[in-house]
């Protein structure tokens, strides 16, 4: 499922029937067709297309925030796992004072700062969400570290560094990945929550999140543009974390059946 | 035990000194001036700047943070928008905000444990199986869609309004109706916002259960010759909805950002929704505030989640 | 088993539920429901600044005056009559009307009305009425019941000014304006009392028995607060509120309604694209005329407002008496357009497909507040058909307040799309006047030495028709220079349910009733006179 959802992203362009910008306003607000297999929107653009090309920016929205969100986690969680004492107290105290805050309005903030661009949207979901894989990595670190390879390891005179990035983490790596995945589709549906509240990537540009939102007032006239998006979003999503939960059986057995 | 209360009450009050500092230095810096929100060519920039010197704009940042804190501990806290005072917006509203988030969590654990027993109970069957899929659903919908198409469906079957806290006409009705009509308007809204969590705690539950119920003394009291009912629901059960609990105080920090959509989604008259409107109109004594009462909710949260632990599980110490 | 009971009764209590609002229980008819968007701020006409606010405003209290039903003269409310004295200094003195009760009973007098020009004029007061009346000199109290203002210089708009909701002096005098709570709990003189308000539900005001006019056959009307407009049409669908500010794409659905009337009436708004005139792209007339020659117009109106709207050629609404006629819009024409381009010197010299001048491409960004789905539209199409003539346009949208400080008022954009909504007199002069370029409205920074002048003489001139002249050859030469593609003005739709009808005197003097009709002024013009025409009060 995942595989076909990347392959659908990925050639977007060669799939899409017609240009997803390509406004024809005598064909507004059509129902499902051969012409138009989703129908169009209310400029009389292809909604299959631009469903299309939005999952490009719904996929690399949940992924470029997910990978700044667990970069932050690990360095962080290393840090504060590894060095442990008042290094450890200071960060985590910072990931409880992170974790209190509103998101909601971080994200406005930061948002409001920089302009609405996607690349702001994947930066404010990366550094509002890298809490859980900080406490994660450091609980692995404390761990880890009074293991005898990496005592061994000091022993031997290694830089911090090294052990760090070289011992511990690639031993500490498996519950991130799986997180990751499950990241990736809360990631998703906290774009498409933004576009609802009007701060998520911005119009024109075709967003999951946003065709559903422009649907909205639609929803009489036009079913099409907001069940599909909708219902991409939720495939999506629960395919992510189908997936994440596979990941989990396989990595980390101890981890079977729980969540 | 002492000691560690202190300890922790001490961090709690820090933290909350820097959230409000935090939060105030980005709120001020975000672009955008509470005057600013008019474009009306019958105000002249004069006024406009005039104004500004009324709400104190004009001075320096850290003064107008220290002007915040004097002006919310002595009561004269007003909103930019209304001229109201900011803890009079927040407490008319705050109880609605609770009321809903407290049906809904009644809702997550009236089914969630339930449904996860059941499914532990019947571990790989088509009813698990069911209840697996329908939790991954669960979280994975879009839950301001999922609003919309069930206010669309009961609106197109009932011909009932659904938004709001009550119906509007409601003084030829007896007190009944009254309450049915509150009950109507409080479902939808809770059901929805339950629904993540529901998903989230039956699994929970079921995973729990399952563990409990490979340990030693659970198989001790099966060959025991007890009943089966009795084994699961006295025994393995009140272990397995120890930790659960403590979960309790994990869900408070959800209430208040969960609310924002659903509140305006429903039209409920809540706090969520007045922050989201306060933060469009800069309107920073309303946003400062709730920012602040919604993070001393979250570490009350954490708090007793903290003490709910060590009171639960005894093999857990502080020094 | 114990455990299992409370999900049974949650689905006992859902199955109530569902018999519950099965069963529709009565409802009170001879109310007006309607709904706003957002929540009131102040019931106070001085501070309110909001449209949900002021409307309600303008049922609980009256100003001296007010527009006729044709927008065209005025009429007294609170005023009975009132004397027009120019000169150098001209005064305007006010006979009030005798006998008008405040709704707490005390009477109402001149003082009331010094009472609230003194409090807008007060620094204190957080209002953004005090520029109407900066250039009043003086205002007295002759009498219990004569007013007079003496402004510094002839200002013909001002008389409007005094449309302004009068508060009372005896409840507000020891007051502190901005946060009083009488701001919650209005008492004013007008058609309809307050009784409740409920933050972010409802506001309900019931009529006042003792209006000077009579009192309003409705019992009373409630303004409902729905945050989105297609659940407001779910309510207007399920007869949760009466009355609609219908949507142009709702409108066909809307007039198949059984119980619903549709009304149209044009609004004193219009939108355009305003371009930045320090911007050098946009210094050349030329370019200005062939962009408005390039957007299709008439295809937004038709597509975007499903035809509820109007192509305007200047900056005036259309259906007054200011808006000179013989000023035609620019029709679409997409080779006039490339004609004046290339005049400009604006030629596809690389082939690349977007126009060149000295090495530098057609390239700029348009922009507009987001939240607004119509702008957004227009922007996307006008984007396209821009881009058809060679022009590489990138189209972004702000947050209100953002869009307004870091780029409006900054003077920091290339074009942008907004929208301006206007009173009856057509003193336009802090949107034009090159004085406002700097901190005021005119932030295209337009400048016309002979629109300066006319803008000028035409707040000092009384007389209407010489008014006229002024105006109709601003519009000309607005319309020459284009500063603003001005897009269109639309037409605002209401839907009400068809039980309401206007109750007064037929010719012969007997109680009649008839269809509400849409004036100039609004839907609500004769809202005093609206009535339920039903025995019972009670309706399934």
């Amino acid at each position: 499922m995942i595989l076909l959802i990347f392959l659908v992203a990925g050639s977007a362009s060669f799939i899409a029937p017609h240009d997803p910008g390509k406004t024809n306003v005598s064909f507004k607000l059509k129902s499902p067709s051969f012409q138009h297999l989703l129908g169009t929107d209310q400029l009389g653009r292809d909604v299959f297309s631009r469903m299309l090309h939005g999952s490009r920016i719904s996929l690399s929205v949940g992924f470029v925030a997910v990978a700044i969100s667990i970069f932050i986690g690990i360095l962080v969680g290393a840090m504060a796992g590894y060095y442990g004492r008042w290094v450890d107290s200071i960060l985590m105290r910072f990931v409880d004072i992170m974790l209190c805050f509103p998101t909601f309005f971080l994200i406005l903030t930061v948002v409001a700062l920089l302009g609405p661009s996607i690349f702001n949207i994947m930066l404010v979901i990366g550094i509002t969400s890298w809490m859980g894989t900080s406490r994660f990595v450091r609980a692995e670190f404390l761990s880890l570290r009074e293991r005898d390879f990496v005592q061994a390891a000091k022993a031997l005179g290694m830089g911090d560094r090294r052990i760090i990035f070289r011992h511990i983490l690639p031993n500490g790596l498996a519950p991130v990945f799986v997180t990751a995945t499950l990241d990736v589709a809360t990631a998703i549906l906290v774009e498409a929550g933004l576009s609802f509240l009007g701060f998520g990537v911005q119009p024109p540009a075709p967003s999951w999140g946003n065709i559903l939102t422009e649907g909205r007032t639609y929803i009489f006239d036009a079913w099409w543009l907001t069940l599909f998006p909708g219902f991409a979003i939720l495939i999506t999503v629960l395919s992510f974390n189908l997936l994440g939960e596979g990941l989990r059986d396989a990595l980390d057995p101890r981890l079977r059946g729980r969540r | 035990m002492a000691r560690y209360l202190v300890r922790r009450l001490l961090y709690t009050l820090i933290t909350l000194v820097g959230i409000s500092i935090i939060s105030w230095v980005i709120i001020t810096q975000a672009p955008g001036s509470p005057i600013a929100i008019t474009l009306d060519p019958k105000v002249s920039p004069k006024i406009v700047e005039q104004m500004e010197k009324n709400y104190d704009l004009d001075k320096p940042i850290y003064q107008q943070y220290f002007l915040w804190l004097k002006r919310l501990f002595t009561g004269n806290l007003y909103s930019f928008k209304d001229g109201r005072p900011v803890l009079d917006k927040i407490g008319e509203r705050i109880w609605n905000t609770l009321l809903l988030n407290f049906v809904s969590i009644l809702i997550i654990f009236s089914l969630a444990i339930p449904l996860g027993i059941f499914s532990a109970r019947k571990q790989y069957t088509f009813f698990d199986n069911l209840g697996t899929f329908g939790a991954y659903l669960g979280i994975s919908i879009p839950s301001f869609w999922l609003a919309y198409l069930l206010i669309l469906g009961t609106v197109k079957l009932f011909g009932y309004p659904v938004l709001g806290m009550r119906s509007f006409v409601t003084e030829e009705f007896s007190s009944l109706e009254i309450v049915m009509d509150r009950l109507w308007h409080l479902m939808l809204p809770s059901i929805i916002l339950a629904i993540g969590g529901i998903a989230a705690l039956s699994r929970y539950t079921r995973s729990s259960m399952l563990e409990v119920i490979r340990q030693d003394y659970v198989r001790t009291a099966k060959a025991k010759g007890l009943p089966e009912e009795t084994v699961y629901y006295k025994h393995a059960l009140r272990n397995a909805l120890l930790p659960i609990v403590t979960l309790f105080g994990f869900l408070i920090p959800g209430l208040i950002g969960g609310s924002i959509i659903m509140e305006t989604v429903f039209s409920w008259p809540g706090i969520g929704r007045l922050a989201y409107q306060a933060v469009l109109a800069r309107d920073y004594p309303v946003v400062m505030t709730i920012n602040t009462i919604s993070a001393v909710l979250v570490l009350i949260g954490n708090f007793t989640a903290d003490m709910l632990y060590a009171i639960v599980d005894p093999r857990i110490r502080y020094q | 088993m114990l455990l299992f009971a409370s999900p049974i009764l949650f689905l006992i209590i859902l199955g109530m539920n569902l018999l519950f609002v099965s069963y529709r229980p009565p409802q009170r008819v001879n109310q007006l429901i309607m709904s706003s968007i957002g929540d009131a701020s102040f019931l106070n006409p001085i501070l309110a600044q909001d449209s949900a606010s002021s409307e309600i405003n303008s049922l609980v209290y009256n100003g001296l005056i007010k527009y006729d039903r044709d927008l065209q003269e005025f009429v007294g409310v609170l005023a009975e009559s009132w004397k027009v004295e120019q000169g150098k200094e001209p005064r305007i003195t006010f006979f009030l009307r005798r006998g008008i009760r405040w709704h707490d009973g005390k009477e109402f007098t001149a003082y009331d009305v010094k009472f609230t020009y003194d409090k807008i004029m007060d620094e204190k007061t957080n209002t953004v009425r005090r520029s109407d009346y900066e250039l009043v000199k003086e205002a007295e109290v002759l009498a219990p019941h004569t007013f007079r203002v003496t402004y510094k210089q002839p200002f013909s708009p001002g008389l409007g000014t005094w449309s302004m909701g009068i508060i009372p002096k005896h409840l507000l005098e020891h007051e502190e304006i901005n946060t009083t709570s009488f701001n919650r709990r209005p008492v004013g003189t007008g058609p309809f009392r307050f009784v409740e308000w409920v933050t972010d539900e409802k506001i309900v005001v019931e009529a006042n028995p003792d209006y000077f006019e009579g009192k309003p056959h409705l019992d009373r009307i409630i303004y409902r607060i729905i945050p989105e407009t297609s659940l407001s049409e779910m309510e207007l669908l399920t007869k949760g509120i009466d009355y609609y500010g219908v949507l142009p794409h709702q409108f066909r659905r809307m007039s198949e309604v059984p119980f619903l009337n549709v009304y149209t009436q044009p609004v004193f708004s219009y939108t355009y694209i305003g371009y930045n005139l320090k911007n050098p792209l946009f210094q050349d007339r030329r370019v200005r005329q062939a962009f408005t020659h390039a957007v299709n117009r008439e295809e937004l109106v038709q597509y975007v407002l499903y035809g509820f709207g109007e192509v305007i050629s200047g900056p005036f609404p259309s259906h007054l008496w200011y808006y000179n006629p013989n000023v035609k819009p620019f029709p679409y024409d997409l080779r006039k357009a490339r004609q004046l381009l290339s005049e400009a010197g604006w030629k596809d010299s690389d082939g690349d497909g977007i126009l060149d001048k000295d090495g530098m491409p057609f390239r700029f960004k348009l922009i507009t507040n987001s939240g607004n789905e119509i702008r957004r539209d227009v922007g996307v199409l006008v984007q396209r058909q821009l881009r058809e003539l060679g022009v590489d346009v990138t189209f972004e949208t702000y947050e209100w307040s953002i869009f307004l400080k870091n780029f409006i008022n900054a003077r920091h954009f290339d074009a942008c799309i907004l929208g301006w909504s206007l009173s009856p007199d057509p003193d336009d002069y802090m949107i034009w006047h090159s004085s406002q370029i700097e901190k005021g409205f005119n932030f295209v920074s337009y400048q016309n030495p002979e629109a300066d002048r006319l803008w000028e003489k035409g707040r000092k001139e009384y007389d209407v028709a010489n008014r006229k002249r002024i105006y109709w050859r601003i519009h000309e030469l607005i319309a020459e220079d284009q500063p603003y593609t001005f897009l269109y003005m639309p037409l605002g739709i209401s839907a009400l349910q068809r039980k309401f009808f206007l109750k007064g005197k037929d010719s012969e003097g007997r109680e009649a009733m008839s269809e509400i009709k849409m004036e100039k002024a609004g839907l609500m013009y004769d809202l005093i006179r609206w009535y339920v025409p039903q025995k019972a009060v009670l309706e399934r």
